[in-house]
């Protein structure tokens, strides 16, 4: 029922926003949806909470530990977002001046875009996990090219064709795992794509093609995730999309992306029976990080600037989730809790210093804190939590990622320390120029919407602090199962 | 015994096509051919795919043949030719460079990809096991043609080419996938023909034609 109402909702909101067209209330009811699938949301944790996993629809959809926490996260930032983007695109809509059509697809989009994510999350079927990232892929490539801007569509084009080759390499991976069930479970039709039941039988499947099936999905959805060296269309896509586009991409998308490469990763170290999927990650987590780190000083734009960190920070995560065991894999779940909510706060704040300021270029945002003090001290807030200062939950998770490496992969930790510290003095330098460099630019318009960015905050700052024991447990219990 | 063999037989000969088809796609210049090409290629599929379920007495491979019929052969390539008419861009010739160098790479291409599905092929049970080596191959030179293209038109079709080489994997290696996943494909697969079509028009507007080195200043300098 709560998952009929979580794939519902948005479906019915993008049908709805398309018919609505531009109207002014328009941005009101997107936001207004997003609360309802929160709502959906909140249902469904309840339930989780109250019975445990759940299998509905003829076992079609499989709610667990790792991807609960998940489908809250989606749900939470779709609906932060929405808030952020109604004030954010009416300034959009009146500086940039586009048609009052591109609004309506915009918000349209937006809602199929959530409702995609989910049932990629939510399915327990690897073939409509394939089919729903590519719905997500093509729902968001309109977005990115939103502005009709030259940049845009070729950000926009790199996006699709990436994004597509990638996907493309994910069927395959899915239909040589089709393959290797058929063998094992006989030929049941759609049941033995069912992640639950090769999960039961990952023993019995045929490791060559297994291993085989689990290099493709990683290059096919890692594509998606951002991971060097597929990485090229991320910093594209988040620089010359509107802002609430860039946080759903970075603080959803990826994380999504990263749960299917994780799923099949489980599925591939139980086949297998060696550590080999496990070090395939760890390398292109390392390579990634390392990468992301390096191009951030290079940048002149914000948010590529920040795209980039957030090829750095799914490193991190696809490395710890490499190394494997219940503490690295806790703290992978964790980061990507954290990560999600600090970068998409940080690009709710860049997308309004950018509007402040009249441009993404750094060099020309200065002095944000006396233009608009609640938005420089976010943008400072923000990029302080994603570079891990103490009390925040990234500091805890990142904490956790490298003293693990450090007692099983002693060689990685300079190359960690190497990776953060880089992204700190590559961020910090630049953000503060930002913050409180000289002359200040005008002020915004329609009054900018900050609340998001404090509430994403202090989430983060509790969970620097305090896990509930709820999320605590689920976490747990995912690290178990990950393995 | 007989019959058997010969649907066997029969199906090797439309692999052999297939794969010919995506050599011919590498080096085809005229923009229009590319999409006769393609449903080429697609009605070789629906055959194949006819053949396998007649032979393995198998209902549901015979809707995803008429799936494959109706997308690939029919509606995808008249919505490309209708697109490129409308474009004014039907007469349009792509500049190739490096055609036999091309040419080179895709056979190592073809000895890698039957490289890659040795251990496919042996475990398969099907009908067609023997010819998911070519499967793979038509993927691979797919993808070949997309990197090798500079026209937005030309990648496109090495896109929906590796989607009918993914295809012929599965029906060879599997019969099929699914019936509801092959329709979330194929709903998939034409949506993005649309925002694609929606592209081309944006493309055009901003740079007054199709060809993609101008998309080209996204770079890290």
């Amino acid at each position: 029922m709560e998952i009929l109402l979580l794939l519902g909702l948005p479906l019915a909101g993008s049908l709805t926003l398309a018919f609505l067209g531009a109207r002014r209330h328009a941005p009101e009811v997107n936001a207004g949806f997003s609360l309802a699938t929160l709502g959906a949301a909140a249902l469904l944790v309840l339930r989780v909470l109250h019975n445990g996993p759940l299998l509905a629809w003829r076992e079609q959809f499989y709610v667990d530990s790792f991807n609960i926490f998940l489908v809250a996260l989606t749900a939470f930032v779709g609906f932060t977002t929405a808030v952020f983007s109604r004030p954010y695109m009416r300034a959009e809509h009146i500086h940039r001046k586009f048609s009052p059509r591109r609004l309506r697809l915009y918000h349209s989009m937006y809602q199929l875009f959530l409702g995609a994510m989910l049932m990629a999350l939510m399915t327990n079927n690897m073939g409509l996990l394939w089919v729903s990232m590519e719905a997500a892929t093509l729902s968001t490539v309109l977005l990115v090219s939103l502005y009709k801007t030259k940049a845009s569509l070729e950000a926009a084009w790199k996006y699709f064709i990436l994004c597509g080759v990638g996907i493309a390499q994910a069927l395959f991976g899915t239909i040589l795992l089709y393959f290797a069930a058929a063998r094992a479970l006989g030929h049941e039709g759609m049941s033995s794509l069912l992640w639950t039941h090769l999960y039961a039988v990952r023993t019995q499947l045929e490791p060559t093609v297994v291993a085989l099936a689990f290099t493709f999905l990683l290059v096919g959805y890692g594509t998606k995730v951002g991971l060097a060296p597929l990485h090229n269309w991320l910093p594209d896509a988040h620089s010359e999309g509107p802002a609430p586009v860039s946080a759903l991409l970075s603080g959803l998308l990826l994380n999504v992306a990263l749960y299917a490469v994780i799923r099949a990763k489980t599925l591939a170290t139980g086949s297998i029976g060696s550590m080999l999927p496990n070090r395939v990650l760890m390398a292109f987590g390392l390579v990634s990080a390392l990468l992301g780190a390096l191009f951030l000083w290079r940048q002149r734009d914000i948010k590529r600037l920040f795209g980039y960190s957030s090829i750095e920070h799914m490193g991190l995560i696809a490395f710890a989730f490499g190394i494997g065991g219940p503490v690295a894999n806790f703290a992978a779940l964790l980061h990507m809790t954290v990560h999600a909510l600090t970068k998409s706060s940080i690009f709710f704040a860049a997308g309004h210093a950018a509007q402040t300021a009249g441009t993404q270029q750094m060099e020309d945002i200065r002095g944000l804190v006396r233009v608009s003090p609640a938005l420089g001290w976010g943008l400072l807030l923000g990029s302080l939590a994603i570079l891990g200062f103490p009390p925040f939950g990234v500091f805890t998770s990142e904490f956790l990622i490298l003293t693990t490496a450090m007692r099983q992969h002693p060689w990685t930790t300079p190359l960690l320390l190497l990776a953060l510290a880089m992204a700190f003095a590559g961020i910090f330098s630049k953000v503060q120029q930002m913050v409180f460099g000289e002359n200040p630019a005008a002020k915004l318009t329609p009054s900018p919407a900050l609340v998001p960015v404090y509430v994403h905050l202090a989430i983060v700052l509790m969970l620097g602090i305090y896990i509930p024991p709820a999320l605590a447990g689920w976490y747990h219990a995912a690290a178990q199962m990950i393995g | 015994m007989l019959k058997s063999y010969l649907v066997v037989e029969l199906l090797k000969l439309l692999a052999a096509g297939m794969l010919l088809i995506s050599f011919a796609l590498l080096a085809t210049r005229r923009t229009q051919r590319l999409i006769m090409l393609f449903a080429g290629q697609g009605a070789i599929l629906f055959l194949s795919t006819c053949l396998v379920a007649h032979d393995a007495g198998l209902t549901e491979l015979y809707f995803s043949a008429a799936l494959t019929l109706l997308l690939k052969v029919v509606l995808l390539p008249l919505i490309l030719h209708g697109l490129l008419h409308r474009l004014g861009a039907q007469w349009d010739n792509e500049r190739l460079v490096h055609v036999p160098a091309t040419m080179l790479a895709g056979l190592v291409l073809v000895v890698l990809a039957f490289g890659l599905a040795q251990p496919i092929s042996m475990l398969a049970t099907t009908i067609m096991r023997h010819t998911v080596g070519i499967a793979l191959a038509v993927i691979l030179l797919s993808f070949l043609m997309m990197i090798t293209r500079r026209k937005a038109v030309s990648q496109v079709i090495g896109f929906l080419a590796m989607e009918n080489g993914l295809f012929f994997a599965a029906t060879s290696a599997t019969y099929g996938m699914p019936m509801v996943i092959e329709l979330g494909i194929a709903l998939d697969l034409l949506v993005a023909v649309f925002i694609l079509g929606i592209f081309f028009f944006q493309i055009r507007e901003q740079f007054d034609s199709l060809d993609l080195h101008h998309l080209e200043t996204l770079k890290e300098e």
